[in-house]
């Protein structure tokens, strides 16, 4: 696993309360693990901080699974 | 209209000197103190550096991880005392009738850390606004109403009462007059506060309100005591099940006593002193006697305010002895914060918990740390003084005064 996918994995597993083996790339944030609106707005925030990136909005909306914020931040973080 | 009956079925706390009912009591009427140095926060710089802290409370007692972290501590405390108070309840919820049950929470200043924590981030940062999502629904004050109706499904009234120490007084009241008036069955009530933090400690030190006797805080919350100089900031929850009384007897439910009647008032005068002769809190207390066609003669225990304030003390005092004339001599007298310290917007749920109990249990608890005679304070009223006393309590009040002049006192009374 790369070392983005590691850390946003612990920021999931920290911000939603969730098990390890339950962050696969697939699993989306609402439907898989237990994310509300609030979740996911929190989430992105706290992926923001970690890499230094901003994710606007309408980018945000497309960050929907483990995966899609793996790649988007491994695209955008310098 | 034919008003309810209304008694009190469970109760539940989180107090400085005790986590559980059981401990809160043993401890009231052992007159343990629950103030020690503040470890919350450096508190050096700060003129006073002491508190009544709760003591190993681990949150996830009483919910999960996950949830512990989308709520302030003063919400966390409402969880747990309305869970202890629920089970100590022995309510089947799956029998309630969702509709009939409401929650009336309590918080005089709600979520003071998260509000300090989340504008400190913002301000030390770079400009750029990263509040949590979660910032509001933390702070706001009746939240904890909230989650505690999203817990057990409760769907009847649901808000928060905020007139600052009064707080869970006007909370505990609200839910009584709903039941009375047959717009519920059930009520969790109560309230909670969680503000020792910088903000909360110092801005009541620039009151000042707060007492500074920094060099033995265990005996820093001295009411009635000539050398008091202020109160002692506590914190915690505390939670009470009201229930129609026909609806506790069906079920066979364990009552500890009834809710007698509620008084309300505003002393219309200051906006952090009392009234000097104590108007708004003697017509409190002619109210909630009233209210609840009590003899005043019946009232033998009184849980005052009592903060340790200089002259908060003597107006209740004052006050006393207006409305209850040569019976104010006959009756007990205790000011419980000596020992659990100002549980602000918890206070008057704590409090009422310990008047419930000095009814159930015959014992009045003690109000501690009295050493020097303050010659403003008639000698001859029993002030219960150091030592809890064994006494059949039939009527007990609980006064409760917030800043702002709001006034609240609640009648209990032995079931018969």
């Amino acid at each position: 696993m790369s070392d983005i996918a590691s850390r946003v994995k612990a920021i999931i597993v920290d911000k939603l309360g969730v098990d390890e083996s339950e962050v696969t790339p697939e699993a989306s944030f609402t439907n898989d693990l237990g994310a509300d609106s609030l979740d996911t707005v929190e989430l992105i925030m706290e992926f923001e901080k970690e890499f230094n990136i901003a994710i606007p909005d309408d980018q945000a909306e497309n960050i929907g699974t483990v995966g899609d914020a793996v790649a988007y931040i491994e695209e955008n973080a310098k | 209209m034919e008003l309810k009956r209304v008694v009190v079925t469970g109760l539940g706390v989180i107090t400085p000197i005790g986590n559980s009912v059981e401990t809160y009591w043993n401890n009231l009427i052992k007159g343990v103190s629950g103030a020690g140095p503040i470890t919350r926060f450096d508190a050096t710089n700060f003129k006073t550096k002491f508190a009544c802290e709760v003591k190993d409370f681990d949150p996830t007692d009483y919910l999960d991880r996950k949830e512990v972290r989308k709520m302030d501590l003063f919400a966390q405390y409402a969880m747990a005392a309305a869970e202890q108070a629920i089970q100590d309840s022995g309510l089947n919820l799956e029998e309630l009738d969702p509709d009939e049950a409401g929650v009336i929470w309590g918080a005089g200043i709600g979520g003071i850390i998260t509000f300090m924590d989340e504008v400190k981030a913002y301000v030390e940062g770079n400009g750029i606004p990263r509040f949590s999502p979660f910032f509001i629904p933390k702070m706001i004050s009746d939240i904890a109403a909230g989650h505690i109706s999203m817990k057990y499904g409760f769907r009847g009234p649901n808000y928060a009462t905020v007139s600052a120490c009064a707080s869970s007084s006007h909370a505990i009241a609200d839910a009584f007059n709903h039941i009375r008036m047959g717009k519920a069955k059930v009520f969790i009530t109560g309230g909670s506060e969680a503000a020792i933090n910088e903000a909360g400690v110092g801005g009541f030190n620039s009151m000042q309100a707060m007492s500074t006797f920094n060099e033995d805080p265990a005996r820093a919350s001295r009411p009635f005591d000539k050398e008091r100089d202020g109160f002692v900031i506590g914190e915690g929850g505390g939670s009470l099940i009201l229930e129609e009384y026909e609806h506790a007897v069906a079920r066979g439910a364990k009552i500890y006593c009834e809710v007698a009647g509620a008084g309300m008032t505003a002393d219309a005068y200051h906006l952090t002193a009392p009234h000097p002769e104590g108007l708004g809190a003697a017509k409190v207390m002619e109210s909630a006697m009233k209210d609840g066609d009590i003899d005043l003669k019946d009232v033998d225990y009184i849980n005052v305010h009592g903060t340790s304030t200089p002259r908060g003390d003597i107006a209740e005092v004052l006050a006393i002895i207006k409305v209850f004339g040569d019976h104010a001599y006959e009756m007990n007298i205790s000011a419980t914060k000596s020992m659990t310290g100002h549980l602000l917007g918890a206070a008057g749920a704590i409090e009422s918990i310990a008047s419930i109990l000095a009814i159930r249990n015959g014992i009045v608890p003690p109000t501690i740390n009295h050493s020097t005679p303050d010659p403003e304070v008639d000698s001859k009223l029993n002030l219960t003084f150091n030592e809890a006393q064994e006494r059949k309590v039939r009527v007990a009040l609980s006064n409760t005064f917030g800043f702002g002049g709001h006034n609240a006192c609640v009648a209990f009374k032995a079931i018969e």
